[in-house]
């Protein structure tokens, strides 16, 4: 069975859902990153101030 | 399954992922980053490289929040001016109610990340700016008043203070002198423009001073700014942040600014039409290079320091 090709209006609406979802796994990198760095500065208080 | 619930009638004006980016004016979003960027590097306290970058990002969002929400305010005049017909809301890409929502939740959103990467004070700061640009500016005073542009200049004029508080965690007379030196600037640099170019605000009913007071006020007004820029420009240049290398380009540029708001006040508009508003036009590109070059001077007494170089000693 053959598939239609993509209406313009779904690339459209992938290219949406894409950036999101690009969006929202930076956004978990990022709080990891806050929480690696928060933690550590708990036992190596000097880690947090970067020189 | 059958596709039957798919609209065959392309709507071409249906968002994309950069029209929700326009709507948190990523222009005006360059400028905050640099100026909180700034306020953060030139601070006496060190911040983790990670927390910074995300303190940075999450005042970015902040400022795009606000972005968004005054869009939504603002769609009806938008629609009535060329330089704004095209924005997402009045273009139809983007809906109203979409732009009230991603302005709301990146706005809370923004502000609690920041408390909990930074501090609460950086975080309270953000939410306070995001307030008086929403709210007292665009909701209140934007259609009401003339100094308008004086108003909305001190919500642009946040970022660095937000910036050392992230690093500080409070406020000092260094912060309130950034802050100053970008609210004073914000009036010359409007008011210069808004002299050389025929905006349309008068048609959407936002008072403009070129338009309420005349041409010639709006020169004296662009002097007197000038005037009191160089002030808070100098006195930012004697404080723990300032050294050598800042007073001389404060110097340089705040003599070269009050020559160019001279001449633009001291003539007409027979004579700024007859040259194709020279002056005016070299002001308004003279405060582009000003701003820029301050906080730029600011970063480099800050990177000197670690080498014996900057500051007063």
């Amino acid at each position: 069975m053959a598939f239609k090709p993509d209406h313009e209006l779904h690339k459209r609406r992938f290219g949406r859902n894409l950036g999101l979802g690009l969006v929202l796994i930076g956004f978990v990198a990022l709080v990891y990153g806050i929480t690696v760095v928060k933690v550590s500065a708990i036992y190596h208080p000097a880690a947090e101030a970067a020189e | 399954m059958s596709d039957a619930s798919f609209d065959t009638s392309c709507d071409t004006r249906e968002a994309e992922f950069g029209d929700y980016f326009a709507l948190l004016k990523p222009r005006v979003m360059s400028l905050v980053v640099f100026t909180a960027l700034v306020g953060l590097a030139v601070a006496p306290v060190g911040v983790h490289p990670l927390i910074a970058f995300a303190s940075i990002l999450f005042i970015a969002v902040g400022g795009g929040a606000s972005g968004a929400l005054n869009m939504w305010w603002d769609a009806d005049i938008d629609r009535l001016m060329k330089r704004t017909q095209s924005r997402p809301i009045p273009s139809g890409k983007v809906s109203e109610g979409e732009a009230l929502a991603l302005g709301v939740i990146l706005s809370f959103f923004s502000c609690l990340m920041l408390a909990l990467a930074a501090n609460i004070m950086a975080g309270a700061l953000l939410a306070f700016t995001i307030f008086f640009y929403v709210v007292i500016y665009t909701m209140w005073l934007k259609r009401w008043t003339p100094q308008n542009i004086v108003i909305g200049g001190a919500a642009g004029a946040f970022p660095p203070m937000i910036g050392w508080a992230v690093a500080t965690g409070g406020v000092s007379i260094e912060s309130v002198l950034m802050f100053a030196l970008t609210f004073a600037w914000t009036p010359p640099h409007f008011w210069a423009l808004a002299l050389f170019t025929k905006g349309d605000y008068a048609n959407a009913g936002v008072p403009m001073l070129t338009v309420t007071h005349g041409r010639k006020a709006t020169r004296a007004h662009i002097l007197g700014y000038s005037l009191v820029l160089a002030f808070v420009a100098i006195a930012l240049g004697m404080t723990s942040i300032g050294g050598p290398t800042y007073m001389v380009v404060a110097v340089v540029l705040n003599a070269m600014f009050i020559k160019g708001a001279w001449d633009v006040f001291r003539r007409n508009d027979d004579a700024s039409e007859a040259d194709k508003h020279k002056a005016e036009r070299g002001l308004f590109k003279l405060s582009l290079a000003y701003l820029f070059l301050h906080y730029g001077a600011l970063l480099i007494e800050a990177g000197l320091k670690p080498y014996g170089l900057g500051g007063w000693g």
